[in-house]
């Protein structure tokens, strides 16, 4: 209770400095937290996200940009693949499903997508969950000008059945290439939590035959969303499409592709944990440096205690204990400014890949960074405490006489 | 302290022969100056001060009265002697020891009252008891309230006046029922009319509570009010600027 006390008043007293050297701590921790909760949860989430498909086969390329581009809607189509391909695959009896998917319209820059009416009746996005749609709606049907449209897409647009709308040619949104062909939406999909949030769902039909589209596309496909039978039907399909044939390529499993990307961008993680982490350095040294120069106005304090019978371990553990209380506000502070900058990211990474992080997710980091916050502080408050501890009671409170 | 330190006393441990509640015996202290010379400061070859006993110590500024009552109270260590506070030897004692003893037996009360000035009336009080005996706040409230500041519980020390800081000095070295008081120049800092009013509360204070009282001061005014007062160059037999 006494050192409580001590420290209670001492805080008080230099409210200010406390403040100041708390919220430097904040900054850290919840920098730190958010850095590492982003990139484990966003790993772990992005290579979760396969849509209820195992692999894609495309055109010749690259496989991870085969995947942005047929599971989140990312990136441009690697190329097309015949028809023909696609029936092939479908036949295979290592296929339970197979789902074409074209590519190549937009509407305003959101992503128009052609498909058949089975991604909806047959397809689990995630195990157990189908695609669902808001009451008042339905699926569209094979080869008429209608959509579903995502959540997101939905909600951006404030679009709702019977909005209809002219697509765009291209990824890209360029007003001047607007089609002629005029869409109605029939249905909006209950959030998904995925990237399908952020796509415009048609026939698969109108967008190989949109107008203006080259006339061979007519027969292609961008990409076919596959499901396996079995995961060794993967491997003899990946022998099959990319070891002994030479024209596609079979992108599986998704999630391991997707992985790839995380190994490529994991420099970036590493400067910003550098960063976060010296950044706590730094708050670390200003805890250090705050109480140290407030030990020249607390010497006499000190000292006092010291006359009134007070150990010198007892002055050494309240100058401690101070710079962990510090650091606990700090830690605290820490969560607000982790919350603060989770929404703000994670409402980026939904609007950019459709990709929710669960902002009350449980990490070790949570507590971790906080307690070695506080150690680090501690640990800080060791230099002054040393001043403290060796305070001259006689040379510090009286005059000789 | 250790023995090659005790050369004054080397035949036999010091008993006092008379129950005292401080006795003291070849007790010397010496500082090394800056020029490199060991200064003596304090040489008492021999004092003691009766349970309940009241003493006031004349002297001059820079005698080494504080440098004496710092010994006593164990804020400094000896180089050598023996300093028998209600029976236990200070000078023996490790540091920790000396300040369980100070916080438990001993109340000072300093010329510039050294009150925290970021704790209240009240927690003042209570720090000094939580050292020693543990925080009673219903008497330390008391203690206070017969001081005359029951109603200043709250207040810092800055929102008083100089004698109520007084007071509070007084409470807090009172607070834990000792059995020695020190009290080094504690009127230094007050006008006459409160000096003599805190100098008669301070006495009847350790009366009251059966303390005894050993008060250091060099105004006769002060000094007039005791019944026994000593000089202190008759006990320090340091002759300032000495060289050791």
């Amino acid at each position: 209770m006494t050192i409580l006390l001590i420290v209670y008043r001492s805080l008080r007293q230099h409210a200010l400095s406390t403040i100041v050297t708390a919220c430097s701590l904040a900054l850290a921790a919840g920098l730190l937290m958010t850095v590492w909760v982003v990139k484990t949860q966003s790993q772990r989430t992005f290579t979760q996200t396969t849509a209820g498909f195992d692999a894609v086969l495309g055109a010749r390329g690259s496989k991870l940009q085969l995947v942005l581009n047929a599971i989140f809607h990312l990136e441009a189509s690697p190329g097309n693949l015949a028809w023909a391909d696609y029936e092939q695959i479908k036949q295979h009896p290592a296929v339970k499903t197979a789902i074409p998917i074209a590519v190549g319209d937009n509407f305003h820059g959101w992503r128009i997508v052609g498909t058949v009416p089975e991604l909806f009746s047959d397809v689990e996005y995630i195990p157990g969950e189908k695609y669902a749609l808001v009451a008042g709606g339905r699926f569209f049907e094979a080869g008429k000008n209608e959509a579903v449209v995502g959540s997101f897409v939905a909600q951006q647009l404030g679009w709702k059945v019977g909005t209809t709308f002219h697509p765009f040619h291209g990824l890209a949104f360029d007003e001047q290439h607007e089609h002629e062909e005029n869409y109605a939406v029939v249905g909006i999909l209950e959030p998904t939590n995925s990237p399908a949030d952020r796509v415009i769902w048609t026939p698969l039909e109108g967008v190989q035959t949109m107008s203006g589209h080259n006339p061979a596309a007519a027969t292609e496909v961008s990409a076919v969303l596959v499901q396996l039978r079995s995961p060794t039907a993967g491997f003899m399909l990946d022998l099959m499409y990319n070891k002994q044939g030479n024209r596609l390529t079979f992108a599986y499993p998704v999630g391991a592709i997707v992985g790839e990307l995380f190994a490529k961008i994991g420099w970036f993680d590493r400067v910003l944990a550098l960063v976060a982490y010296l950044v706590a350095l730094v708050a670390a040294g200003s805890v250090l440096a705050s109480i140290y120069a407030s030990m020249s106005a607390r010497r006499r304090d000190l000292a006092i205690l010291r006359a009134l019978g007070a150990h010198r371990r007892t002055v050494f553990g309240a100058v401690v204990t101070e710079a962990a209380v510090i650091g606990a506000l700090g830690a605290v502070g820490g969560f607000v400014v982790y919350y603060g900058l989770m929404v703000v990211v994670s409402n980026v990474i939904r609007v950019q890949t459709g990709v929710v992080l669960e902002l009350a997710a449980r990490h070790d980091v949570l507590w971790i960074c906080p307690l070695a916050m506080i150690a680090l502080a501690a640990l800080s408050g060791m230099i002054p405490a040393v001043k403290a501890y060796r305070i001259s009671v006689a040379e510090t409170l009286a005059p000789a006489s | 302290m250790g023995d090659a330190g005790r050369k004054h006393c080397s035949s036999a441990r010091f008993k006092p022969k008379m129950p005292a509640m401080l006795a003291i015996h070849g007790l010397t202290k010496s500082f090394l100056s800056p020029d490199g010379h060991r200064m003596v400061v304090v040489d008492v070859a021999a004092f003691s001060l009766g349970a309940g006993e009241q003493l006031a110590l004349r002297g001059e500024s820079g005698r080494g009265k504080t440098t004496f009552l710092h010994l006593i109270a164990g804020i400094l260590a000896a180089d050598s002697g023996f300093i028998h506070v209600d029976g236990v030897d200070m000078a023996s004692l490790s540091e920790p020891k000396r300040d369980r003893l100070r916080a438990g037996k001993i109340g000072y009360i300093f010329q510039t009252f050294n009150l925290l000035q970021g704790h209240t009336v009240l927690e003042n009080v209570l720090l000094g008891m939580s050292f020693g005996p543990g925080a009673d706040r219903g008497h330390a409230r008391a203690v206070l309230e017969r001081l005359g500041l029951g109603d200043r519980l709250n207040h810092f020390p800055r929102q008083l006046s100089t004698g109520q800081q007084q007071r509070v000095a007084v409470a807090r070295a009172l607070a834990n029922r000792p059995k020695l008081v020190l009290a080094d120049e504690p009127t230094g800092n007050l006008d006459r009319r409160n000096a003599t009013e805190s100098l008669a509360l301070i006495r009847e204070t350790c009366r009251e509570v059966g303390a005894a009282l050993l008060l250091v001061s060099h105004d006769e005014a002060t000094l007039s009010q005791f019944s026994q007062v000593r000089d202190f160059v008759e006990i320090n037999q340091a002759q300032q600027g000495a060289v050791a």
